[in-house]
């Protein structure tokens, strides 16, 4: 018989997605944020972008190459994503070396230390961007004002957040249909709510996500500052505080992109759940309180923390022990 | 639409190739191997020796405890041998040998066509008749049925629930059963509810056959038959029995020992349910089953109703034979499937389809490191956590393994399925589970009293 047979156990099939396809999608979700970007701020946009790539799949490669062995595994495009998500923490006007050393960190530090892929306990990209806050303060935080038409200015050059922060502007006259669209002034990722929420759907159709993690986070949030704004007055503020909240800084780009991240979340929907909550949470108090204008990044980090706790004790629903005979 | 509770995956059901076709006879096989273990428990023990001449339809093994089964000749003719043969797997087992010479049935087998409904038995008699026959569960695991229908005491039957699911993909052949032969099944229903004693009976089907629920609708409107079709979502895996208690009844089998009428619900397969209508009323032991041979790369998918111990070689050659290049055979479906390497080897009770993969089909995915990306924790239908319990398999952790379940899995294969960085998740669960189960059993003696 000319036939040669393949035996293995069961099953015999496999599904359509693997981490590069999952990657892949990521990637996708994230064009038209990345396209907002370059219409608010021009071509720096695309030249962070395209540093931050480039570096963080090289240093992987020379990594694993030269220190770790082993097959190379740059071609599953986890480092490329690695590097897009710390280019959308970083202002369009970085220079170009920072960015560079941000990508060290993320890549050499943050993942390859642990042992690569599936290893890192916290958020490679984070890492970077609070590294580099840190580090490097002042071109952290300096945001060019962007150049498109019907920018109001209320914020002159600063992010919504930090201007309502330091006082200068009020949440009442913060423009919440710029903030959605993109006119305003922050990182390359954080300032285009509604691409960010198209990339979003994206990926709940793929099924890359599932909608516990972001939901958890930005609904911790809204009913976070609700009852602040409650405890405050009321009014108008009511609605106006959460809807500025969810809109501003990180929060779009954390629950959709940031804290959904596979290595670093827990495994179970419950366990989900109370890692989202945990960061909606955190980032309000840092938000309010915190000497930070913005908290998302340090919120997702320590919550990375918890998650293999959460992992240990949070166990899903079992079939046959949930409902009793009845 | 119905469904069960937990997890689950949508595999390409791949049905299209096969389910257009109808039933066709097998041609008979010149020489047939029938295996004495092709049931869940005890082998049969055989009746008949080197030389003896036997009749189709005559029994030539013998259940050998309470969990076994009867085995009878598929065809006539003369023992040629009862020696150790090599099964699909290569493996070696002990099989008894027939040399067909033409057919001639046992006398008191009726071949009659026309459909006899009444049945006036007492349910002792019925089991005991099911039992003669050797029925098994046909739907791939092979429980001798009439040990499903003795009810142990303390314990009720509400429900009988008819596997016509078919979730596996590829596969066709209790749909085609559901659909050529509606009217025996309603029948094979009615006598089940008979023994069981109960007034509900239901029959789940998947809802990618809209016309198998259709007809058999219809059919139980026409003939006033008390039974219930419930149409359930396309699922893997729907048709696991536990699932489907659950999607049917909203109640969940205990984790083991738990058994389904530990909720009161006793499930049979759908081709099951025909075999029993022969079986009680046409004095016909189980010789014969439909088997879907498909395949994208089978140039002439079939359902084939195919003598026990026809050689799988000679059904794939009807259907079209191999592809050229490197080939997986799969005795089943895809997801549950055993692959074979010997084609020679035959068709069994428990053996509902030869399904061929070839090309990229064939080869599994190359393993890369888990991301934890918590797919397989989504998918798993028990609730089990694959990645966690198949590293632990993996490192020995046994007692840590065992806290976490590992003995209610199913061996579906969703969380393999659904793993994109290709790890083979149940090869470690299974080791580990085959590992508890001695360690559970090893405990259970030690402790036992002693006399």
């Amino acid at each position: 018989m000319a036939n040669k047979f393949f035996v293995a156990p069961s099953p015999h099939v496999h599904g359509s997605q693997s981490t590069r396809s999952l990657m892949r999608d990521v990637l996708v979700a994230l064009l038209p944020a990345l396209a907002v970007s370059t219409w608010v701020y021009g071509t720096d946009v695309l030249t962070v972008s395209a540093i931050a790539v480039v570096s963080c799949v090289v240093i992987e490669f020379l990594i694993q190459k030269f220190l770790l062995g082993g097959e190379p595994t740059v071609s599953n495009l986890s480092a490329a994503v690695t590097g897009l998500l710390l280019a959308f923490n970083l202002p369009a006007s970085i220079p170009w070396w920072i960015v560079v050393i941000g990508s060290a960190v993320a890549i050499g530090v943050a993942k390859m230390t642990f042992g690569g892929l599936g290893r890192n306990p916290f958020n490679p990209a984070l890492v970077g961007r609070v590294f580099l806050l840190i580090a490097y303060p002042v071109q952290m935080t300096s945001f060019s004002a962007p150049t498109v038409e019907g920018y109001s200015d209320a914020f002159s050059g600063a992010t919504p957040l930090a201007a309502v922060k330091s006082g200068a502007v009020s949440v009442e006259d913060a423009d919440l249909l710029n903030m959605f669209g993109g006119a305003v002034s922050g990182s390359l990722g954080e300032i285009a709510a509604a691409a960010l929420i198209v990339g979003g759907i994206y990926l709940l159709w793929r099924k890359v996500i599932t909608w516990h993690i972001p939901v958890a986070v930005l609904g911790s949030m809204a009913v976070f500052a609700f009852a602040v704004a409650l405890l405050n007055g009321g009014g108008a503020m009511l609605y106006e505080l959460p809807a500025f909240h969810l809109l501003a800084g990180g929060a779009l780009l954390g629950a959709i992109y940031m804290a959904t991240d596979y290595v670093t979340s827990p495994m179970t929907y419950k366990g989900m759940l109370i890692y989202g909550a945990g960061i909606g949470v955190i980032t309000m108090v840092i938000r309010l309180w915190g000497a930070y204008p913005e908290g998302m990044s340090f919120a997702i980090l320590l919550m990375n923390s918890v998650a293999p706790l959460i992992n240990r004790y949070v166990k899903p629903k079992r079939f046959g022990l949930t409902t009793a005979k009845k | 639409m119905k469904t069960f509770p937990i997890g689950g995956v949508h595999p390409s059901d791949n049905k299209k190739w096969s389910c257009g076709r109808a039933i066709e006879v097998a041609e008979l096989p010149d020489v047939v191997n029938i295996p004495l273990g092709q049931h869940i428990g005890a082998p049969a023990a055989a009746k008949v020796a080197k030389g003896d001449k036997v009749l189709t339809g005559q029994l030539i093994a013998e259940a050998s405890s309470f969990m076994s089964a009867n085995i009878h000749s598929p065809v006539s003719g003369t023992v040629t041998a009862v020696d150790m043969v090599p099964n699909g797997q290569g493996l070696r087992q002990m099989m008894i040998t027939i040399k067909r010479e033409g057919d001639e049935w046992m006398p008191e087998i009726d071949r009659t066509p026309e459909i006899k409904r009444e049945c006036a038995l007492d349910p002792a008699a019925i089991i005991a008749k099911i039992k003669d026959a050797g029925i098994v569960g046909m739907g791939g695991a092979t429980f001798p049925t009439h040990v499903k229908l003795s009810i142990p005491p303390g314990c009720k039957a509400e429900y009988l629930i008819i596997n016509g699911v078919e979730c596996e993909p590829y596969l066709t052949s209790d749909h085609r059963t559901m659909l050529e032969r509606g009217e025996e099944l309603l029948v094979g229903v009615e006598i089940l509810k008979r023994a069981l004693g109960v007034d509900k009976a239901v029959i789940g089907i998947e809802n990618n056959k809209p016309d198998a629920i259709a007809h058999l609708r219809a059919l139980i409107a026409d003939k006033s038959f008390a039974v219930g079709v419930e149409p359930l979502k396309v699922q893997y895996p729907q048709g696991g029995e536990k699932q489907l208690i659950a999607a049917v009844t909203g109640r969940q089998v205990p984790p083991p020992p738990g058994l389904p009428i530990h909720v009161g619900a006793v499930v049979c397969n759908a081709s099951t349910a025909v075999a029993v209508y022969e079986a009680v009323q046409k004095n016909k032991p189980l010789i014969e089953r439909v088997v879907t041979v498909t395949g994208k790369s089978v140039s002439e998918p079939r359902n084939l109703l195919a003598r026990m111990g026809t050689p799988v070689a000679k059904l794939i050659e009807k259907a079209g034979g191999l592809p050229e290049g490197d080939v997986k055979v799969v005795n089943g479906g895809p997801m549950m499937g055993r692959a074979m390497v010997n084609l020679d080897s035959p068709v069994t009770k428990g053996c509902s389809g030869i399904t061929v993969l070839s090309g990229v089909e064939a080869r599994r995915v190359q393993e890369s490191p888990c991301i934890k990306c918590a797919k397989c924790v989504g998918a798993c239908p028990m609730g089990l956590e694959p990645y966690l319990i198949s590293k632990m398999s993996r490192k020995k952790m046994w007692e840590s393994v065992e806290g976490e379940r590992i003995t209610d899995c199913i061996e579906c294969g969703c969380c393999q399925y659904s793993c994109p960085a290709g790890i083979p998740l149940l090869d470690h669960i299974r080791l580990g589970k085959q590992t508890v189960m001695g360690i559970i059993r090893a405990r259970a003696a030690a402790n036992a009293p002693k006399k």
